[in-house]
């Protein structure tokens, strides 16, 4: 039995542990360091209709614990990726999960439309939730009915199941996950990066060109915790969940909050070998913790811990 | 290009905040190229989160010792400067392309530009293209007095001029002010620095062979993050990325 294989709409994986999109480019970099068919998945850069240059540089700023970003989904764009990444992709044993993003209903709907149809693609990853790009973007991910329709167009169209990537710059998480399960979605991914920003103390001026950015790493991972925990037991579709995860135990900790699988960004930057290692901890973590499958894990802190006490308003 | 624990067999500080850092381990016998750099993770602990991009300034194969300059500036350097004797670092590395040598023959001129922290790749050069039997010509350019350094060592490697922008030491200005006023001739110029001092070099000498090191804040350090891109001159969409592409570039190849 493999102790860590898990079944997923559209997803036959492994083991759970896939690099989250936007910190692992199109897995050439990686391909360098080790064997991507070790990977339960890989969730590739977001790709838009017409190639994007992204941002001004600087993109990055260190936080505590963390690190902000605004690339602004720079990609070679639909026609190179289906070209030329996805087909490169191939020769390694590992479904790919495909990040859309537009700015437009319509670029959205075309991208998912043709992106689906390339045989290592077994997912897509709606991309309604990048803080870093002024049109489209995160407006797709704030306001329920327009994740709703966005969802409900893009299955319409596309050839495998499609996860919404959840903004986790919302007042209530729960009321969108609600709204993008009712109209069709297949999973959940949760949660994107949040927004914040760095002021230089020497200059007074923003650190990022883009003047904010998204918070990513393990400062956001408490956030993705609570998170995950909320939605997942207020909807019966499947969270691949992401935030800060860095070791075998932040894996443990997304599936007892509620995930089924789970996806490692930052810490890519900070150690290459990241993923293939807390792939390899896990069977011994799951050992030390009494369970035979990961499986067992989802949602084990659901009915944990007291009764929930609400401090001020 | 792998990770390794290297151990700090040397740390001392040669200037008003730049530590001179030896490192050990077998990852120098992979340290190929002068204007490579290392990816240093300071902390053991997720704060300070990012590694450290910090170039090679000497390459010893033989003692499998590695040497790096680098200024203390923030919260990572700072940790990095606490380190001692016997401590191990987390050595991402090497990364990037360096300088090209073959861009000049035995018995060419050589002009070496460095300003401040972007002087350390140009001493493992200088090396090398001494040995090569290329003649060598260096400028180092530094705010003040008391952040000068190397000037001895480049000066075993040839004619070594400084600068200060202040005038406290050396030449007063900028590194192109003592091109100008010592009338100093080259067949290649190899540079690295802020820049302001390289997009000067690059406008000064538009029909020369001029090769560029670029400083970006980055993230990765092998060219998965697209934090360290710029732009390729007549296109809106191409790009390089400094870390995988460069950091070393031929004039002209990325906008500055």
């Amino acid at each position: 039995m493999n102790r860590l294989a898990v079944e997923l709409p559209g997803l036959s994986l492994k083991n759970p542990v896939m690099p989250a999109s936007g910190c692992f480019g199109f897995g050439r970099e990686y391909a360098k360091f080790y064997d991507l068919s070790k990977l339960g998945a890989i969730m590739i850069k977001a790709t838009t209709l017409e190639p994007r240059f992204g941002n001004p540089t600087p993109r990055v700023a260190e936080t505590p614990s963390g690190m902000l970003n605004a690339i602004g989904l720079q990609n070679p764009g639909l026609e190179k990726v289906i070209e030329e990444e996805l087909p490169w992709l191939a020769q390694y044993d590992v479904p790919i999960i495909a990040n859309v993003a537009g700015s437009t209903m319509e670029d959205y709907i075309e991208v998912a439309k043709r992106i689906s149809q390339a045989p290592n693609v077994h997912a897509l990853e709606l991309n309604i939730s990048c803080p870093n790009v002024k049109k489209g973007g995160i407006t797709f991910g704030t306001v329920p009915e327009v994740a709703a329709e966005l969802t409900k167009l893009v299955k319409e169209v596309s050839a495998v199941p499609v996860y919404v990537k959840l903004s986790p710059n919302v007042t209530n998480i729960v009321e969108m996950a609600k709204a993008i399960e009712a109209a069709g979605a297949d999973g959940l991914t949760m949660i994107n990066t949040l927004l914040g920003m760095r002021i230089d103390v020497k200059t007074a001026a923003p650190i990022l060109a883009n003047r904010t950015g998204g918070l990513s790493g393990p400062a956001i991972k408490p956030i993705a915790i609570r998170m995950i925990y909320e939605v997942s037991q207020a909807v019966s579709i499947p969270i691949i969940g992401m935030g800060g995860v860095q070791s075998a135990e932040d894996v443990i900790e997304f599936f007892y909050a509620g995930a089924s699988a789970v996806a490692v960004g930052t810490a890519n930057f900070v150690d290459p070998f990241v993923c293939p290692n807390i792939i390899a901890e896990l069977p011994t973590l799951l050992d030390e913790l009494g369970f035979d499958h990961i499986s067992e894990c989802t949602g084990r802190g659901w009915n944990k811990g007291g009764p929930t006490v609400y401090c001020g308003a | 290009m792998k990770t390794e624990q290297m151990t700090i067999v040397h740390q001392e500080p040669i200037a008003k905040n730049i530590y001179k850092l030896t490192l050990a381990g077998a990852l120098v016998q992979q340290m190929n190229e002068a204007g490579q750099f290392v990816h240093i993770k300071v902390s053991e602990q997720a704060n300070p989160l990012l590694r450290r991009p910090l170039s090679l300034c000497d390459i010893n194969k033989e003692a499998s010792e590695c040497t790096i300059l680098y200024r203390k500036e923030g919260a990572g350097t700072t940790l990095l400067s606490q380190k001692k004797t016997g401590d191990a670092v987390d050595v991402l590395g090497p990364l990037g392309n360096g300088f090209p040598l073959e861009a000049v023959q035995a018995g060419q001129r050589a002009l070496l530009v460095g300003g401040g922290i972007g002087v350390p790749p140009l001493y493992e050069l200088a090396k090398r293209l001494v040995n090569k039997g290329v003649k060598v010509t260096s400028v180092l350019g530094f705010q003040t007095n008391e952040a000068v350094f190397y000037e001895r060592e480049f000066a075993e490697f040839g004619e070594t001029y400084v600068a200060t922008v202040d005038g406290s030491y050396g030449m007063k200005g900028f590194v192109t002010d003592v091109i100008d006023e010592r009338g100093l001739s080259f067949d290649v110029l190899y540079a690295c620095g802020p820049k302001p001092m390289l997009r000067a070099l690059e406008q000064k000498f538009p029909n020369k062979e001029v090769y560029l090191s670029l400083e970006e804040r980055m993230g990765c350090g092998i060219g998965a993050c697209f934090a360290c891109v710029c732009r390729v001159p007549g296109s809106d969409t191409a790009y390089k990325k400094v870390c995988s592409d460069g950091p070393v570039f031929k004039a002209g190849e990325v906008v500055l």
